[in-house]
């Protein structure tokens, strides 16, 4: 029995122009202590997917599953106040833009108590010891000054630290980190990604890692979901992924990065992302596809077995009879 | 045998910020001492975090912005002096791509006029002709004629990032300066841009001066490398050298700290403790020095000289005394 247990989990949105599928029957299995990356390029769904986990998602979606679970608890039918009990305690999520998921009018402190208060229904001066506590964890210098500080106060590596002391404030089993360095500098980058993987370890949550940049999977995840298009094109161990690719979607993308390139030219993938309305009857990626055949636009592909990274392909990269 | 397109010596750009009503005026020095030059048919790629100076230098060798001192010489022109005629022919000379391929182009102009538009300036050539090499230009850049009557909401980024380097080469420049052209871009794009430039740059000669912070386009686009930090250069040289083997402490932490593809690649990750100083307040002596694992006494106290150290200029006093 996986921690948060998803099968087939669809988002649609309602358009001016339609439904639009963004998310197209993904599963999740995550046990505690898990590192899952999440990797995928803009409009992938790969956010939108963890949105819908949290209940964050506007009224204009749909979201349709097979199962959706939670620590035994079926988030399907769950009613928003029982979710509320659920969010930012069991389950938390932090952003991409530390600076714009703070509240500018409140303090830091103040933010940071506030889940405190709600959740584990603490006393002030309880609370305030836990946030000192939590301020020092995530590596704040100087932990009282900086509760009473606003963020337009703080660095964007400070701010996504105080995310993080919020984060897990009220020891969430599952953490889930949506682009948490794409805004962040280099350095300030590696010091961000050590911290979540060191209050990981120690904590033993589950943590998904939502990321486009392959660099951030190799360095901390252990497992990795390839998406492409809403669909989960790949789903192996990052140790394999980055030796034996599955899917030509994720070979196409490993060759992309300039620091695997031989050579003075770059192999890049022809043609753009499919948008909303050009979804066609086979597979997703068959008209960028170097090896796709009439088979692959028109017939939907299978899902492959896991000795073939669980690839949604008809012909997996290194299978036999690959044309 | 190579040509010198772009010199600088000692160049700074100061800027006047007010902080308050009556508070007196601070000066923060974006760029200070900077000492560079770029040779014909060479990428020079200038790398730093955020604050670092390295896009205020994309103004300066733009002109943009004239510098607060230092010599500037571009083509063989000085343009430190701030002549406004010479400044005004060298302004095809340098063309830029800014980073941002959706606040870069006006939503309310057609591609085509937006192409156009800098012919339409600087040369009197009649629209027809206009219209001619603008199409030219589209179809060099991998797009498509009837491209011409779109408006940019229409492109995808890295359609527009493509409109912004056409637009850029509309007079022919010898020397094209891109401000972090592909980090707004998806993976499999910013590779087609990447080889797009490579493509240009053998077809048309060019010159490239790229900005980035990311470290693994730089490897492959670079052929002389210039590391930053607070405005200041503390490391210049060819890019070969300075992967093999980076001297200055911030270069070595910053490749180290740069993620890498492999999972199997030994992380030997030297940890940057604190947050980057603000340019409004430097620390005295070496910017780097609060960061910095080799601190010493020396560099508390004076800024660090850059030195010549075979073939690659350092400004570390630890460098200088042989200490790392």
């Amino acid at each position: 029995m996986s921690l948060l247990d998803i099968r087939g989990l669809s988002v649609d949105f309602a358009t001016s122009r339609g439904a639009f599928r963004a998310v197209d029957r993904v599963d999740f299995a995550i046990d505690a202590g898990d590192v899952l990356a999440v990797v995928g390029e803009s409009g992938s769904g790969k956010s939108v997917a963890m949105l819908a986990v949290m209940g964050l998602l506007p009224w204009t979606a749909t979201i349709t599953a097979e199962r959706m679970q939670f620590d035994g608890r079926d988030l399907k039918g769950l009613p928003a106040a029982e979710r509320r009990k659920l969010i930012g305690k069991d389950i938390a999520m932090i952003f991409q833009e530390p600076v714009a998921s703070l509240n500018p009018c409140f303090t830091v402190g103040f933010q940071i108590e506030e889940s405190l208060s709600t959740h584990l229904g603490l006393a002030r001066k309880a609370r305030r010891a836990r946030a000192v506590e939590l301020l020092k964890l995530v590596g704040i210098p100087e932990p009282e000054r900086r509760l009473g500080q606003f963020p337009h106060q703080l660095s964007g590596g400070m701010c996504q630290r105080v995310m993080i002391a919020m984060a897990i404030s009220c020891q969430p089993k599952l953490l889930i980190a949506d682009e948490p360095t794409t805004a962040l500098d280099v350095t300030i980058q590696a010091q961000i990604l050590d911290l979540l993987l060191a209050v990981q370890k120690e904590t033993g949550m589950a943590l998904v890692l939502i990321t486009h940049d392959m660099g951030v999977v190799a360095e901390t995840a252990k497992r990795v979901v390839v998406q492409y298009a809403g669909q989960q094109v790949e789903r192996q161990s990052v140790d394999g992924l980055f030796v034996r690719p599955r899917h030509p979607y994720t070979a196409a993308l490993l060759a992309a990065l300039p620091e695997l390139a031989k050579g003075g030219r770059l192999a890049s993938i022809p043609g753009l992302v499919p948008g909303q309305f050009d979804k066609q009857d086979g597979c997703r990626f068959a008209p960028r596809c170097t090896a796709a055949n009439e088979t692959c636009r028109t017939v939907l592909p299978p899902r492959q077995p896991a000795s073939l990274g669980e690839a949604l392909c008809h012909y997996p990269v290194g299978d036999r009879g690959t044309p | 045998m190579s040509e010198r397109l772009i010199q600088a010596a000692n160049l700074a750009r100061h800027y006047d910020v007010r902080r308050g009503l009556f508070a007196a005026p601070v000066t923060v020095k974006a760029v200070a001492d900077a000492s560079f030059e770029v040779t014909a048919g060479r990428t020079l790629a200038i790398v730093g975090e955020s604050g670092c100076g390295k896009s205020t230098l994309a103004r300066l060798l733009t002109m943009i912005e004239p510098p607060s001192s230092g010599r500037l010489t571009i083509g063989g022109t000085d343009v430190s002096n701030g002549n406004p005629e010479a400044v005004r022919k060298l302004r095809q000379f340098v063309q830029i791509v800014f980073q941002n391929p959706y606040g870069s182009l006006n939503p309310r102009q057609k591609i085509g006029a937006a192409l156009e538009e800098p012919l339409a300036i600087t040369t009197d050539l009649p629209s027809e002709q206009r219209r001619v090499k603008a199409n030219e230009m589209l179809a060099k850049v991998g797009l498509r004629p009837e491209h011409y009557h779109r408006y940019p909401h229409m492109f995808s980024g890295g359609q527009r990032q493509r409109i912004a380097i056409a637009r850029a080469l509309m007079l022919s420049p010898r020397v094209l300066v891109l401000d972090e052209p592909v980090s707004a871009l998806d993976v499999s794009i910013r590779a087609q841009v990447l080889n797009l430039l490579a493509d240009l740059k053998a077809e048309f000669g060019l010159t490239y001066v790229i900005i980035s912070h990311d470290l693994s386009v730089v490897r492959h686009v670079a052929d002389d490398l210039m590391i930053m930090y607070l405005g200041r250069v503390v490391e210049y040289g060819p890019s070969a050298n300075v992967f093999a083997k980076p001297r200055h402490p911030y270069t070595q932490a910053l490749l180290s700290a740069t993620p890498v593809a492999d999972p199997k690649a030994k992380r030997n990750r030297i940890r940057l403790e604190g947050e980057l100083p603000s340019p409004i307040n430097p620390p005295p002596g070496c910017p780097f020095h609060p960061r910095c694992r080799h601190v010493f006494d020396r560099c508390r106290a004076e800024a660090p000289v850059p030195q010549l150290q075979s073939g690659v200029t350092v400004a570390c006093h630890a460098v200088a005394e042989g200490r790392i």
